[in-house]
C-alpha cells in the first residue's frame, strides 16, 4: 500500500536508492576533532558514546565491589573487612549498578546511539538537552563520589527510612546524587519520545516502528511517570535529614511504610526501565539472526507498552511483610502474576521467530539465547516471589538476591553486551573477534550460574540477604557463587580486551556486516556526522527479509543536509500523507 | 500544521535537523507537554503525602489551616490567575507580531510574579516569626496538636516548591524579555513565548490546587 503512495510521488519526489559508502573517510568519529569538541558535542552519536565510557566505568566500579563482597563472604566469620564497610560495599554495589549503570545503560548508551538512525532523522529533537542531561548524570555521579568520600552509606540501595533518616555516614549527598540523576533520566525519555514522535522519516509509520524503538518509547513513557516520583521521594528524605520533617520518621510521627510505597512507586517501574529496552534489542537481534520477519510484530510492541502499564500497578509486591493490610496484599499478588503474560507473550514471539528460520549464532545471537534462557528462570522464580505465601517465607533471603541477578544481569546486562555486539561495527567502523567474543560469552554463561544459581538453593534454605556472617551449613554455596564470581570476572576481562583491541587494530567492518534490514545498517560504518546525506524513504516494515535489500535504501536527494527549501517542503507533505 | 509554503526560505532560528518551523514547533510543543506531567507526578508525591496524613489527622488540618491566612492566600491566586492572562495576552501579540505589546505582557507578567512572591515572603517571615517552622525546628504552641509541626512540613515543601517554580517562571521571562528586545521573535517563530507560557499555566494551576487545601478546609 505504501508502495503505491510511493508511486504517486515518485515525480515529485524523485525517491532513488542511495547506496551506503564503504569505509567512508569523513565520519562522525573523525569529523571534529579534540577534546572540548568531544566535550560539547550535541551530536546524539557522540553523546552515546560519552555515556557509555561513564556506564563503563561504573560497571567496573559496581563489579569490583561485587567481588569485595563475593571475597569477604568465602568464610561464615570475618575474613578481611569489617562489617561496617560490608555495608557501606553492598549499598555501593547496588546503588551504583541500578542507578549509575543498569538505568542509563541501554536508553542513554544504545538507545542514544540508535534513535535516530532507526527514525531516519539527523538528531533527537533536542539535541542541546540531550547534552544536558550527560552534564546532570555526571553531576549526579559526582555527588554520590562524594558522600562515598564523606564518610559512606549503609543503608542498602533502598534507603529505607528510619534507618536513612538517623544513620551516620553522608546519606544526604548519596541521595541527593540520586535525585539529580533521576532528571538526567527524565530529560532523555522526554527526548526520545519527543523524538519518536515528531522526527520520523518518511514512511514510518507506528506499523512499520522498528521494535527496539517501541521498546524505549514504553521505557521513554515509564521514565517520564515514575522518576518524578523517586525525585519528590528522596527530596522528602533529605528534607526528613535536614530538617526533621516527620514525613517518614516514625519517631517523629511520620509512617515509614509511606516511604516504601513512594520508593516502590518508582523502584518497580524502573526494574522495567532496565530492562524493556533491552526487550527491544533482543527483538532486533533474534530477527536479524534469524533472517526472517518478527513473528507477531504487534504483540511483541504492545506487550512493552503492556509491561510498562501494569508495572505502574505491582509496586505493593515489595511491602508483603512490610505491615500492608492483607487486602492489598493479595491484589499486588494478582497484579503482579499480571506482569508474566505480555512477558511470556514476548517470550514466545521470539521462539516463534527463530521456528525455521536460517539462524546465524554470531555473537549478538548468542548473548539473545544466553538472554532467552536466564531472564526465563528469572522471570518464573519472579512469579514465585510475588506468591504471596512464597514470599513470607522468601521474603529478604537470598532467593530475592537470585531473581534480582537473574532478570537484571542475566535479562538486562545481557541484553545490553548483544546491542553492543550487534551495534558495535556501526559504532566504531570495526569488527571484533567473534571467536573470542563466544568464548567471552560462554565463560560468562558459566560463571553466571555458579554465582546465582547456589543462591536460589541457600536462599530458600533461609540464608537471609545482605549479612554480613552466616552459619556453617550456607559455606559450600557461598564459596561456589564466589568462584563463580571471579568466573564472571575473568570473562568481563577477556571482552575489554577483545574490544579495546577491535578499536585500535579491529578489521574494518561493511556498512551492514549482519545483512539486517533496519535503516540503521543502510547507512555506512561509522555514520557520518549528520547521519542521512538524504532523506530516507521507508516502504517495507523494517524486519521483511524477504524484500530485497535495494528495496531499504531509498530515500530523497537533500543538498545540504537538508537545509535546501525545496525538498523540505516535499518531505512534509509527503510525511503528512503517509502518516 | 498549517501549510507550509514553497517560498518558505531556511530560516534563522531552524534548526537543521528539523524538516520545518511547524516541525520543530510541535516538537518543541510536546516535549514542554511531556516536561508539564513530569512535574504533576512530582508534585503528585506530595499531594499523596498531603491525603495520607490528613486521613490520618483531620482535625489537625482543620486546626493548623486556621494560622494561614486566607486573605492574602486568596489575593496571591487572583495575582497568578491575572498572571496566567497576561502570559496569555504575551503569546497572542507575539502570534500577531507586536513585539512592543510581547514585552509590555512579559513585564506584567513578571510583576505579578514578584507581588506573589513578596506576599509569600511576608507569609513565611510571619510564621516564622511566631516559630512556625519546618520540621524540627518547630516551636510554636499555639496548636494544640502533637504533629501539628507534620502539617507545617508539608505546607512548606508544597508552597516552597511552588515558590522555586515561581523563581524559575520569572527567570525565563526575564529571558524572554531580552530576547524580545533583540527581535528574536516574531509571528514565525515564537516557540519559546508559547512554551513559557504552557510552563507558567501550570504553575498556576498548581498554586489552585494548593490555595483550597491549605487555606480554605477550616
Amino acid at each position: 500500500m505504501a508502495t503505491n503512495e510511493e508511486n504517486s510521488n515518485t515525480k515529485k519526489l524523485q525517491v532513488r536508492r542511495f547506496k551506503p559508502e564503504e569505509n567512508p573517510e569523513k565520519h562522525y568519529l573523525n569529523e571534529e576533532k579534540g577534546i572540548w569538541a568531544w566535550m560539547t558535542t550535541v551530536d546524539h552519536k557522540k553523546i552515546g558514546l560519552l555515556y557509555l565510557g561513564s556506564i563503563t566505568f561504573f560497571f567496573f566500579v559496581g563489579g569490583v565491589l561485587a567481588l569485595l563482597l563475593r571475597t569477604e563472604l568465602l568464610t561464615p566469620a570475618q575474613s578481611f573487612i569489617d562489617a561496617d564497610t560490608y555495608n557501606q560495599v553492598f549499598t555501593l554495589h547496588g546503588a551504583i549498578m541500578i542507578f549509575f549503570f543498569l538505568i542509563p545503560s541501554v536508553p542513554a548508551v544504545l538507545g542514544n546511539f540508535v534513535l535516530p538512525l532507526q527514525l531516519g532523522a539527523k538528531d533527537v529533537a533536542f539535541p542541546r538537552l540531550n547534552l544536558a542531561s550527560y552534564y546532570i548524570y555526571v553531576i549526579g555521579a559526582l555527588f554520590t563520589l562524594f558522600a562515598i568520600f564523606t564518610g559512606g552509606v549503609d543503608t542498602g540501595w533502598t534507603f529505607y527510612t528510619p534507618y536513612s533518616a538517623t544513620t551516620g555516614g553522608n546519606v544526604m549527598a548519596m541521595t541527593f546524587g540520586v535525585f539529580i540523576l533521576g532528571f538526567s533520566s527524565i530529560l532523555t525519555g522526554l527526548n526520545f519520545i519527543v523524538t519518536i514522535h515528531k522526527m520520523r522519516a518518511p514512511g514510518i509509520t507506528w506499523n512499520k516502528l522498528p521494535l527496539n524503538l517501541w521498546g524505549l518509547y514504553a521505557t521513554s513513557l515509564i521514565q517520564i511517570l515514575a522518576t518524578p516520583v523517586l525525585a519528590i521521594t528522596l527530596l522528602l528524605l533529605t528534607m526528613e535529614r535536614l530538617l526533621q520533617i516527620g514525613i517518614f520518621d516514625p519517631a517523629l510521627g511520620g509512617d515509614p511504610v509511606l516511604y516504601q510505597h513512594f520508593f516502590w512507586f518508582y523502584s518497580h517501574p524502573a526494574v522495567y526501565i532496565m530492562i524493556v529496552p533491552g526487550f527491544g534489542i533482543i527483538s532486533e537481534v533474534i530477527s536479524t539472526f534469524s533472517r526472517k520477519v518478527i513473528f507477531g510484530y504487534w504483540a511483541i510492541a504492545l506487550s512493552s507498552l503492556a509491561i510498562a502499564f501494569i508495572g505502574f500497578l505491582v509496586w505493593g509486591h515489595h511491602m508483603f511483610t512490610a505491615g500492608q493490610s492483607s487486602l492489598a496484599n493479595m491484589v499486588f499478588s494478582f497484579l503482579t502474576f499480571l506482569v508474566g503474560i505480555p512477558t511470556g507473550i514476548k517470550i514466545f514471539n521470539w521462539l516463534a521467530t527463530m521456528y525455521r528460520g536460517s539462524i546465524d549464532m554470531k555473537t549478538p545471537m548468542l548473548y539473545a539465547q544466553v538472554f532467552l534462557f536466564l531472564f526465563t528462570i528469572g522471570g518464573f522464580t519472579g512469579i514465585m516471589l510475588g506468591a504471596l505465601s512464597v514470599d513470607i517465607h522468601l521474603h529478604d533471603t537470598y532467593y530475592v538476591v537470585a531473581h534480582f541477578h537473574y532478570v537484571m544481569m542475566g535479562g538486562m546486562v545481557m541484553a545490553f553486551l548483544a546491542g553492543l555486539h550487534y551495534w558495535w561495527p556501526k559504532m566504531f567502523g570495526k569488527m571484533y573477534s567473534e571467536f573470542w567474543a563466544k568464548i567471552s560469552c560462554a565463560i560468562l554463561f558459566v560463571g553466571f550460574n555458579m554465582t546465582f544459581l547456589p543462591q536460589f538453593v541457600m536462599g530458600a534454605q533461609g540464608m537471609p540477604r545482605r549479612y554480613f556472617n552466616y552459619i556453617d551449613q550456607f559455606q559450600s554455596f557461598h564459596q561456589f557463587s564466589t568462584i563463580g564470581a571471579y568466573v564472571m570476572g575473568v570473562a568481563f576481562v577477556i571482552m575489554a580486551i577483545y574490544l579495546v583491541h577491535s578499536l585500535l587494530k579491529g578489521k574494518r567492518a561493511s556498512s551492514n556486516p549482519w545483512g539486517s534490514r533496519a535503516l540503521e545498517w543502510q547507512i555506512s560504518s561509522p555514520p557520518s556526522l549528520h547521519n542521512f546525506h538524504h532523506v530516507p524513504v521507508i516502504v517495507n516494515g523494517p524486519y521483511d527479509y524477504h524484500k530485497p535489500m535495494s528495496e531499504f535504501q531509498l530515500g530523497i536527494a537533500a543538498s545540504h543536509n537538508g537545509h535546501h527549501a525545496e525538498e523540505a517542503v516535499n518531505v512534509s507533505q509527503s510525511e503528512k500523507e503517509q502518516a | 500544521m498549517s501549510q507550509p509554503s514553497a517560498t518558505e526560505e531556511r530560516l534563522e532560528h531552524l534548526k537543521h535537523y528539523f524538516i520545518d518551523s511547524d516541525q520543530q514547533f510541535e516538537a518543541s510543543k510536546m516535549g514542554m507537554w511531556v516536561f508539564l506531567v513530569t512535574e504533576i507526578l512530582f508534585f503528585g508525591g506530595l499531594f499523596l503525602a498531603y491525603i495520607v496524613y490528613r486521613a490520618w489527622y483531620p482535625e489537625l488540618y482543620l486546626l493548623a489551616s486556621e494560622e494561614l491566612h486566607t486573605f492574602w492566600g486568596a489575593v496571591n491566586t487572583v495575582v497568578l490567575i491575572g498572571s496566567s492572562l497576561t502570559v496569555a495576552m504575551a503569546i497572542r501579540s507575539a502570534q500577531l507580531n507586536q513585539i512592543k505589546g510581547l514585552i509590555i505582557n512579559l513585564w506584567i507578567t513578571i510583576g505579578l510574579a514578584c507581588v506573589f512572591m513578596v506576599i509569600k515572603y511576608f507569609e513565611y517571615a510571619e510564621k516564622f516569626g511566631k516559630g512556625i517552622l519546618p520540621g524540627g525546628y518547630y516551636t510554636y504552641d499555639g496548636i494544640e496538636h502533637e504533629q501539628a509541626n507534620i502539617f507545617f512540613s508539608i505546607y512548606y515543601m508544597m508552597t516552597g516548591l511552588h515558590g522555586i517554580h515561581v523563581l524559575v517562571g520569572i527567570g525565563l521571562m526575564l529571558w524572554l524579555v531580552y530576547k524580545a528586545k533583540k527581535k528574536v521573535f516574531h509571528s514565525g517563530y515564537y516557540t519559546p513565548v508559547e512554551i513559557t507560557g504552557l510552563y507558567w499555566h501550570l504553575v498556576d494551576i498548581i498554586w489552585i490546587f494548593l490555595f483550597p487545601l491549605l487555606y480554605l478546609i477550616d
